[in-house]
């Protein structure tokens, strides 16, 4: 009975908020699915006998790299997340400040290039194994020497990139993450090992596993790395069956296999987060109280916190600085037209993705029962490699094209052409699909910190649902809006596979620059692009990670 | 909501701006395999010569097919070229490709690196060749020991071989044309050799296998000859003088070489200017600058390759026509997928 009353009521609550908000947010998703759902019904394209022979021989070996990666960097980034987010947030240590920030850097270099660099230095024929041999008169076979070119590199290059995504949410976590229940964990006389594992780490761990998932989304997409490795995956080999085969039916059943292991993925972090919901208080006022190290503590936090930003960002940029140097090449009389197209287009694309996941986002809230499907869906595409959204969108915008141009055809004896394919539009409706999900994770974090008795009392005050979004959510999520732009902006300026291939005529990038150079093995003239994207790359991180410095706070001594 | 609309309308301004470059009135439009900057001097050859600009969307073969195929009637594209017989048969086979009647492509470019239903046609051409380390491998050894391709799957060579993966359309090119010279059986037995002989795991590109020789984890590359041509002008050069190239030749295959090419697009919106424009990239002058800035060989038989490509020795080329490339392609990565060649 009193199930069957609470059930009424939820159904007379939603058709009350079935307004126009839901709609949009659920149409504008289910717009955003399109291209995946093009993907899918390649499915229905017959199946010739690749299929069968890719089951044979190379499936298995996609199963096994791409599984064992994705768990590889999911540890990966976990541990290194983790571990320095706990020391910036907790800790007290020579270079803590710099560090708060710093540690974010990687996320400048994409994968790509650091795989290069890493590949490069680290191969047989590099200046470090070559400087060994040199030295102690080896030959091949008498040393052993990590691959570099192997599953274990990737995990290591994708996770010295991507760590950044589980510090950024988890430092987050451990700064805001109520005072008292730290506070009363030492009262208990808890030594700070025991907190961090009995209450830091279970209370950050909607963080962890958000910031995992998107690490593990980004290796699923990953390309770049993987064909530099000589590594096959499901990316690696949709690429080859689609692009090598011309063998859509395949493509589209690997491509299908992936996007049941995202979505799984993102089902499993939903669950994870779902019981773990917090509202915690906002109480600047009172902040956590760090533990100063001293000593060889102090040392080992200042190199814990140093090594990830050695290796994921200034030792891969000191080497391209260092080729572009080397190589004394002219600056390409092109590169300032093309920053300035990587620039309007890195802004514009984080403007539109930002207000569409925004809309998504907030239909979530107003209706979660009617806009989750379309939204969760709709996340996937982050984690679809780029090329396939790329083939979706160029099928789905040649497919609105047509429609459009048999009715002109139809009405007035005269087609259109094409309105979409080969514009920017398409590039930016690609990058809306793809990073959707990074700037709906952002601002979801930022509204579950919005405790729903301000929405109700929005209610009560008759301002719902606009007033609410204008006077009450929007001053409250200003973090999250900038974390989002700033992601996005990022993985914008880093994005290549969609890029290279839905440009309109006359119109490069930077990624698509140094990537065109890189693989013409031209890596002084890679060099120059490569480090304007990781210098422009840098401004909206350290204006981000700026934000979560936290104000100066009272230092107690321990260990 | 302000907030939100500012942002949509940030966001189609600037776009707007960004949609808004300017068309020419009468343009070829290329889409190319081969990056923009290798062609551009040859773009702005044409423009000084016909006034006709030629604008120009550069990715992978592959990618650029397929959006071809999406954009169907509509496509804005004129040109396709890209490299490898592999790519452009698989163009043609997709209907992406018009035929085209030119009697003087006919002319100037031989019949085994052209289309015979003149949907595409070479323009330069490249040798799969091997580079060697001189130190460790005597010029007479490598005649005796290797001598064609087939010897590369001998016993003698095991821990000795270095080439990319086979998930490239070079290799798979090569592959194929094992299997016209040698039979599918034979092929399949070479490349399960040749698997056998690997110095390490395919990985990176030709020029890391050409590294991989010059720094002694492999005695033998198979690498395209523009590769090892790049390099030796490169202040890479000092690195490999260890090394030296050879040209694969036996009683039965000759050396390997396969093409770079275009084609008209089956939906042209200017179809002339797009033949005139392929015309172009064959006529004589033009010749010697497409095959120098990639070092190739030209495939006008009158016009002779410059820089480090000239100092080298005439080979055989094989004669198998390089269409056979494409049709054999399928069965070539399913013998590589079975040999264990990554």
């Amino acid at each position: 009975m009193g199930a069957a009353l609470a059930r009424l009521n939820s159904a007379r609550r939603r058709i009350r908020t079935l307004n126009s908000w839901t709609w949009t947010a659920s149409v504008t998703s289910l717009l955003l699915i399109g291209p995946l759902l093009v993907v899918v019904f390649g499915l229905s394209a017959p199946a010739n006998d690749l299929w069968p022979h890719l089951v044979d021989t190379v499936l298995a070996g996609y199963i096994v790299n791409t599984v064992g990666i994705a768990l590889g960097v999911a540890l990966g980034t976990a541990i290194l997340g983790v571990s320095t987010a706990w020391l910036i947030a907790m800790c007290d240590f020579p270079g803590r400040a710099f560090f708060s920030w710093a540690l974010v850097l990687p996320l400048a270099l994409p994968g790509y290039i650091a795989a290069f660099v890493y590949g490069d230095l680290l191969e047989f024929a590099g200046p470090i194994q070559s400087a060994l041999r040199d030295y102690f008169g080896w030959v091949k076979g008498d040393y052993w020497f990590p691959a570099v070119r192997s599953p274990l590199g990737a995990v290591v290059v994708l996770s010295l990139v991507l760590y950044p995504y589980v510090y950024l949410l988890v430092q987050t976590a451990f700064a805001t993450q109520s005072a008292t229940l730290i506070e009363t964990g030492r009262l208990l006389g808890r030594g700070p090992l025991r907190i961090f594992r009995t209450l830091a780490v279970p209370l950050a761990r909607p963080a962890l596993v958000a910031g995992c998932a998107l690490a593990v989304m980004e290796t699923l997409n990953d390309i770049g790395v993987m064909e530099l490795f000589g590594i096959g995956t499901f990316t690696t080999g949709i690429y080859r069956a689609w692009f090598g085969f011309g063998d859509i039916g395949a493509a589209a059943r690997l491509a299908t296999v992936l996007l049941l292991v995202v979505l799984a993925v993102l089902w499993a972090e939903r669950r994870l987060r779902k019981s773990l919901r917090y509202h915690p208080e906002n109480d600047r006022s009172r902040p956590v109280i760090r533990y100063v190290l001293r000593g060889r503590h102090a040392a080992f936090a200042t190199l814990g916190c140093g090594l990830p930003v050695l290796l994921g960002f200034a030792l891969p940029a000191a080497v391209l600085a260092w080729w572009h140097v080397r190589a004394g090449a002219p600056i390409d009389p092109a590169f300032p037209a093309i920053m300035l197209n990587t620039l309007v287009l890195a802004f514009t694309a984080t403007a539109l993705t930002v207000a569409i996941a925004w809309l998504v986002v907030f239909g979530l809230r107003l209706d979660p029962a009617i806009v989750r499907p379309f939204a969760r869906t709709a996340g996937a595409g982050y984690a679809v490699p780029g090329v396939v959204v790329a083939v979706g969108v160029l099928g789905s915008c040649s497919l609105f094209d047509h429609a459009v141009d048999d009715v002109s055809r139809m009405i007035f004896g005269a087609g259109t052409g094409l309105l979409l394919s080969g514009t920017v539009t398409v590039l930016l409706f690609a990058y809306a699909v793809r990073f959707l999900a990074v700037s709906m994770n952002a601002l979801e974090s930022s509204y579950h910190r919005i405790p729903g008795t301000l929405d109700a009392a929005a209610r009560t005050l008759g301002v719902f649902p606009r007033g609410m979004l204008v006077r009450v959510h929007v001053p409250l999520l200003r973090g999250g809006i900038a974390t989002a732009a700033a992601l996005v902006f990022v993985e914008v300026m880093k994005e290549l596979p969609a890029t290279l291939i839905l440009r309109p005529f006359d119109f490069n990038t930077l990624a698509v620059r140094a990537f065109e150079m890189a693989h013409e093995e031209r890596m002084a003239d890679a060099a120059l692009p490569a480090i304007a994207i990781v210098a422009v790359g840098l401004v909206p991180l350290i204006v981000l990670s700026r934000r979560f410095l936290q104000p100066s706070v009272i230092a107690e001594t321990s260990s | 909501m302000r907030l939100l609309t500012l942002l949509l309308a940030l966001a189609i301004t600037s776009s707007s701006i960004l949609a808004a470059t300017p068309a020419a009135t009468e343009s070829v439009n290329l889409y190319s395999a081969r990056k923009e900057a290798l062609l551009r001097p040859l773009l702005d050859a044409f423009t000084e010569k016909t006034g006709t600009e030629v604008r120009i969307v550069a990715a992978f073969g592959g990618q650029l097919i397929q959006r071809m195929i999406a954009e169907g009637e509509n496509s804005p594209a004129d040109v396709l070229l890209t490299v490898d017989a592999g790519n452009l048969w698989r163009a043609a086979d997709a209907g992406v490709l018009r035929p085209v009647d030119s009697e003087y492509l006919h002319s100037v470019i031989p019949s085994d690196y052209r289309d015979p239903d003149n949907r595409w046609f070479g323009l330069s051409l490249r040798a799969r060749a091997v580079v060697y380390a001189t130190d460790r491998v005597s010029l007479d050894s490598i005649a005796a020991d290797l001598g064609g391709y087939i010897g590369l799957a001998a016993p003698v060579w095991e821990g000795r071989v270095a080439v990319r993966s086979s998930g490239n359309i070079y290799n798979q090119s090569l592959i194929a044309a094992v299997i016209a010279n040698f039979g599918p059986e034979r092929a399949e037995q070479w490349a399960r050799g040749v698997v056998g002989n690997f110095a390490r795991p395919p990985s990176g590109g030709d020029r890391d296998q050409i590294r991989a020789v010059a720094a002694g984890e492999a005695d033998v590359a198979i690498v395209n000859s523009y590769y090892y041509a790049l390099m030796l002008g490169s202040e890479e050069s000092a690195s490999i003088s260890n090394t030296a190239i050879y040209f694969p030749t036996d009683d039965q295959m000759g050396t390997h070489v396969n093409v770079s090419g275009a084609g008209v697009a089956q939906h042209a919106p200017h179809p002339e200017l797009a033949l005139a424009f392929i015309e172009f990239l064959a006529s004589p002058e033009s010749q010697s600058l497409y095959a120098l800035i990639n070092n190739e060989y030209p495939v006008h038989p009158d016009v002779h390759p410059g820089g480090e490509v000239a100092k080298w020795k005439k080979f055989t080329p094989d004669d198998v026509p390089v269409v056979e490339f494409g049709k054999l392609n399928a069965d070539a990565v399913r013998i590589a997928d079975r040999a264990g060649w990554k």
